[in-house]
Order: C-alpha cells, then structure tokens, then sequence
C-alpha cells in the first residue's frame, strides 16, 4: 500500500502496523511525535495501530528553536 | 595582614514560579541558530538557564540516520523544555504543534504559545494569538504566551489563564533591545501572573533593562546564539539578568536634574 510519510511516498506491505513503519525508518526507541492523518498516535498504541491505503503520516521531533 | 570580607547573600530573592514550579534562574533560552550540538549545549550551561525552548519539526525519516539528536544535549530530567509554535501563522497549526509536543514529552504540559502575523516583522497576531491560548488553556496546557507590548493584550492573556505572559522587547532576532519600556513597565504593573520579555534582546545591557523595569525573567536566544562568541554571551547574559534583577529589588536612586556631592561640605579647611 501506498502512504505519505513527512511529505514523501512511500510504499509499505498491506496490513503494516505504524510500529513496523517506524522500524523501518529506524526510529524506534527514538523521542518523537506521530499523526496518522492529524491525530496524535499515543506511544503505546504504535505496535497495534494498522496503517491502511493513502494514510498521511506526519512524525515530528524537537529541533533546536527560540 | 587585612582579610577581604566574607561574601554573604545580601537578600534572598523569591524563586521565579510558572505554573506552580519553582526556578532559581530568571534567564530562559532556546536552542536554535548554534553552530552545533555542543556549542548549544556550552551555551545553556553558561547561561544557567533551567528552562529551555525547543521547536517541533519533522523528524529525519532516514535521509541522515547518525544526525545528532538535541535532546542529547538537553536531558528532560535535568532541564525544563519549553516547546514553542515557531513558524505557526494559524490558531490550528499551532494548536496542533503544542499537542504534539505534549505527546512528544510525555504528557507535558508547559509550553510556548506564539502565532505570527507577518514574515518580516514576526509581530504576533494578536487576536489569533488569543484565540489559540483559550483553546490551549481550556485543553490543559500552561500557556507561555508571547505576544506584542500591549498592555490591554497582555492583560486580556493574563485574564484568559495564560501562566506567564511574554510581551517582545523588539521583533524577533533583531537584537533592537527594549523599543517600548514604559509599555513594558505597565504590563508589569497589571499581572497577576510571571511577565518574560521575550525577543529583541541584543546584548547583556538589554537584560539588565528588563529585569530593572521588574520583569520576572527574560527569553532569548538569537543574542546568545548570534554573538561572536556565544558561550561568552550566555554568561554575561546570566550576570545582567541577576544584575538587573538585583538593582531592582534594591530599588534605584531617584533620577535628578543637577549635581549633588557625595563628599560633605562640613569640615572643609580652604
């Protein structure tokens, strides 16, 4: 299946949890943020949560800032 | 052999207190514009600052996987993170970046409301501004909010339930120093809650302005992170905000037209 992660395509096995995204991407373990389609995803819900078809995926983290 | 008099605290000063917690430093810095990691990292250190501004990005999704991550250098245990709306110009997107640093950190709630208005001055809009700290109040949130040195908008923040109220000293990163103190003095004179000046501070002398006007504390960050040398700028960022802090509880000599002696006239022999 086909989703947006940050702005950029990305293709992903069907039925793929937003956990195994995240691995994928390397960030496990890492501190950030997650929005599937504008609401926040909690933590604890990242192995679970089953991505489907065209979902838009926004991952945020702290930067350096004023 | 004569021995230098022993140091002792002259007064103690009350804590600054936001949203219920105490802090020993009146100085809050960001994070942004360092040469590095480590250059922020000196900086803070110098600076003695407990609280610290963070901004929400997206996160790196593998194009730099060993990219250093900030919040290396500024554990969430040692450290109070104040995650600010920079870049926000609607109520929603900054609504939704405070929500996502409260997921980020765990539940935290402290963060720093701005909602901007125009590109070349980063003047906030105000009446977004407003709207956007209602929302953010009523959800939980301790709302830090920067806003213009408008007496009657700092008011209204203050009266919606904000924690502190940050009007600017001058726009953002241009280091102008206080444009507006009466402004600001009168802000002071009406809270009920900590007022931070918040941008436009250039240099240490701009901190010692604030704090002598009786502001709580100070934010900044582009006059630490732009000078030559930022380390060296952070600690004498952190001596004038004392400074000037001090000269305030000590209350200033009234200002007079002409000259008075300090020596006495009495016992003169000529």
């Amino acid at each position: 299946m086909n989703i947006t992660v940050n702005g950029e395509n990305r293709s992903l096995d069907p039925e793929a949890s937003l956990g195994q995204l995240l691995e994928m991407l390397g960030l496990n373990g890492k501190r950030i943020a997650v929005e599937v389609n504008r609401d926040i995803v909690p933590r604890s819900d990242y192995e679970h949560f089953k991505l489907s078809e065209n979902d838009t995926i926004e991952i945020v983290n702290a930067i350096g800032g004023g | 052999m004569a021995t230098p008099a022993e140091s002792v605290p002259l007064t103690t000063d009350n804590p600054l207190v936001i949203a219920g917690t105490s802090y020993h430093s009146r100085l809050l810095v960001g994070t942004g514009k360092y040469k590095d990691n480590e250059e922020t990292r000196q900086a803070i250190e110098a600076s003695g600052a407990q609280i610290i501004t963070v901004a929400i990005r997206r996160s790196n999704i593998g194009q730099n996987p060993d990219e250093p991550n900030l919040l290396d250098v500024i554990p969430v245990d040692k450290y109070t993170l104040l995650p600010n709306t920079a870049g926000c110009y609607t109520v929603e997107d900054a609504v939704r970046t405070c929500r996502l640093a409260r997921e980020l950190l765990d539940g935290h709630k402290l963060v720093k409301l701005e909602v901007l208005g125009d590109e070349k001055t980063l003047f906030p809009d105000v009446t977004a501004t407003i709207e956007a700290a209602e929302i953010l109040v009523k959800d939980g949130f301790d709302v830090m909010v920067y806003t213009n040195d408008d007496p009657l908008i700092a008011k209204r923040l203050d009266d919606i339930g904000c924690a502190a109220v940050m009007p600017l000293a001058a726009p953002i990163g241009s280091g102008l120093g206080i444009r507006n103190p009466y402004n600001i003095l009168t802000i002071i004179e009406n809270a009920n809650v900590p007022i931070l000046v918040d941008a436009g501070v250039g240099t240490a002398s701009d901190a010692a302005i604030a704090m002598e006007l009786g502001c709580d504390g100070i934010l900044m960050n582009t006059a630490i992170a732009a000078a030559k040398n930022p380390v060296l700028m952070a600690s004498a960022m952190k001596k004038a905000t004392e400074a000037g802090r001090e000269a305030y509880l000590a209350g200033r000599m009234p200002k007079k037209r002409f000259a008075s002696a300090s020596s006495p006239v009495d016992g003169l022999f000529f």
